[in-house]
């Protein structure tokens, strides 16, 4: 094989390669529109709530943080593939019911209803990929489908079955302990008390940064987002991909939804409704592009501790949570329009 | 033509051609698509398909690439007749397509973008990771030896030009050690330059010893690079030349549709040009 005369191998660096600065890169990172926000809310608070700054009200906070981003995480991955999923939040519930109601009925131990759950919520999310990928038609119909058809299931199955519209105490049960012990307990460090869906937000967070930048799968996800047809035509599979982020949105919804039961010992079959939306703004406050191909999983975790912050922050400052819905309108917005103008910003000045 | 490219052509006609379409035919229900079309690809050849708009180009390369498959004729891959179930079984068997707009996806950094499909991996298990290192390496010394000196292979690939997009794809098929690379339309929203640029890495790819089928709409641009030139009609084949049987002014005449085009020109001759095109005087006053 001759080399093409054209290549002129050079040793020189490049002199069109203008060194871009560390702020630079840092501007083109996706994330980066959240961690100001971030910094901007806290700096927020901390003015107008005093008790905003003592360790307690941080624990709080990263525990509300924690409920929203261990879902954030994977609707993130899912963005980034290109998809929506609305039926997120109410999975979570199914969940939920899945395991109280399958150990109560059954009188199995507790881990037994935990397996059960797994599998059934897996299988929604499957069910979700797979419709999605034979049908081609918008993520959106089909996970509002999907959310609507829970919703019903849920409340039904649950009145069926319990005759109220929450299912039975299962606290008295055989595997409980362990089971809360692993989904719903707390510790203290430092005289801090850290909840242990913290941990299940963070090892998430890193799991998922790990497998989007460093792995192939990571690849195909960013490619699957931002040019489904270009990846088919490379070898890409397209449709395995997809499938396989709706079944982790399910997974993740399965560990917030054995959270939600071993922290109560019951579960409310109307809970959940309204979540996905919050999971959505997460994900999207932290850099995540709605058309797919761009944004991290770090972004969405940003992006859920601006969502503990004002939540509880509102609290703090005693004003009344009814403004609480504004706030985060107001965030969304504003965090959006910062995300396009940093991004636009870091790819003039190239 | 380099030395290495004619050694290579003359290697390829002993042996048998990389691809060989034998009066291949396509329909989708009651409309033909395609019909007896007859195509050879050779190693370190240029083969130019060249139609207008609906003569069955798309078609042609979707049979080639693995999208479709023909319904009629034969398709020999190294003398072996076969009908391909998917782009990936194309690309295994050594034939990797590079198409026009979904050649690579924007967003992603030029070298993501380079291995995307098939990406090295080192380490085992858990801890099976991208090489990244190797990754960035290789694309820029890939790119550097098919002559593509790029600024920075970090940025995303969407801020290349439309040219240097479809040389990234160009230099991404030659690594992978692609046998033959279909190339759909490439030249056809790019400029004069850039199309120059692209045509000069479509014949590095021809010098390393791919066979390659350049599908375009150009005769000018077919010409520069072509050895065999076919023609394509309303789904049916309306020529089939050697580069040394037929002169760029008879392939363009053919192309643009031979005596309808000389009726063409006698019409405009003739036609009383209208005065008012556009809300302005033209042509009348002009000459």
């Amino acid at each position: 094989m001759s080399a093409p005369a054209t290549a002129p191998v050079q040793d020189a660096p490049d002199e069109r390669l203008v060194h871009r600065s560390y702020l630079r890169r840092l501007l083109g990172r996706p994330e980066l529109g959240a961690v100001v926000g971030a910094a901007a809310v806290f700096v927020f608070f901390s003015f107008v709530a005093d008790s905003f700054l003592q360790a307690s009200s941080l624990s709080t906070v990263l525990y509300a943080s924690s409920t929203i981003g261990i879902m954030a995480v994977p609707v993130a991955l899912l963005m980034i593939g290109g998809e929506f999923d609305l039926s997120a939040g109410v999975m979570v519930t199914t969940s939920a019911l899945v395991s109280s109601m399958f150990s109560y009925q059954m009188t199995a131990n507790v881990w037994v209803g935990v397996g059960v759950s797994l599998l059934a919520t897996l299988a929604v999310g499957f069910f979700n990929g797979f419709v999605f990928t034979r049908t081609k038609l918008p993520s959106f119909i089909i996970t509002l489908a999907t959310f609507l058809m829970l919703t019903g299931l849920n409340l039904g199955f649950t009145k069926l079955i319990s005759g109220t519209v929450s299912t039975k105490t299962i606290g008295d049960m055989e595997g409980f302990e362990s089971a809360r012990a692993v989904f719903a307990s707390h510790f203290t460090i430092g005289g801090v008390d850290v909840q242990v869906t913290i941990l299940w937000w963070l090892g998430l967070v890193a799991l998922a940064t790990w497998v989007l930048l460093r792995t192939r799968v990571g690849n195909w996800i960013f490619a699957v987002g931002g040019g489904a047809d270009a990846a088919r035509a490379v070898g890409v599979p397209v449709r395995r991909t997809k499938i396989g982020l709706y079944m982790a949105v399910a997974f993740c919804a399965w560990i917030s939804g054995q959270h939600l039961l071993m922290s109560y010992d019951v579960v409310q079959s109307g809970e959940g409704v309204g979540n996905e939306l919050l999971y959505i703004i997460a994900a999207v406050i932290g850099g995540c592009l709605m058309t797919g191909g761009y944004g991290s999983a770090i972004g969405s975790a940003v992006g859920a501790f601006i969502f503990g912050m004002a939540s509880k922050g509102i609290v703090y400052a005693q004003w009344n949570p009814d403004w609480f819905k504004f706030f985060l309108g107001a965030m969304l917005l504003l965090a959006t329009l910062l995300n396009a103008w940093v991004r636009k910003r870091a790819e003039a000045s190239k | 033509m380099s030395a290495s490219a004619k050694a290579g052509q003359e290697a390829g006609q002993e042996a048998a051609a990389l691809v060989r379409l034998t009066d291949v035919s396509k329909f989708y229900g009651n409309i033909r698509a395609l019909e007896g079309v007859s195509l050879e690809v050779h190693a370190g050849e240029i083969t130019c398909v060249l139609g207008d708009n609906g003569a069955g180009k798309s078609t042609l390369i979707k049979i080639i690439a693995g999208l479709h498959q023909h319904d009629a004729g034969t398709f020999e891959i190294e003398g072996e007749e076969t009908k391909l179930a998917s782009p990936r079984e194309a690309l295994d068997r050594g034939i990797a397509t590079v198409y026009q707009d979904l050649a690579v996806v924007p967003l992603m950094p030029v070298w993501r973008n380079f291995f995307l499909g098939s990406e090295p991996t080192k380490g085992a298990g858990p801890f099976k990771r991208l090489d990244v290192e190797r990754m960035r390496e290789t694309t820029r010394s890939e790119l550097l030896r098919m002559g593509i000196d790029l600024r920075d292979v970090d940025q995303p690939i969407g801020t290349l030009s439309g040219g240097e997009r479809q040389c990234v794809a160009i230099a991404r098929a030659v690594h992978f050690g692609a046998k033959v690379l279909v190339l759909d339309e490439p030249t056809a929203a790019l400029g004069v330059k850039q199309s120059g640029v692209v045509l000069k890495y479509v014949a590095a790819a021809r010098d390393a010893g791919l066979g390659v089928v350049l599908i375009t709409h150009n005769p000018h641009h077919a010409y520069l690079v072509g050895d065999r030139f076919v023609l394509l009609k309303r789904g049916a084949m309306a020529g089939s030349h050697a580069k040394s049987e037929i002169a760029l002014d008879e392939l363009t005449r053919q192309m643009a549709g031979g005596s309808e085009l000389d009726q063409l020109s006698h019409e405009l001759e003739r036609a009383p040009v209208p005065d008012v095109i556009g809300g302005k005087h033209v042509g009348s006053g002009g000459e």
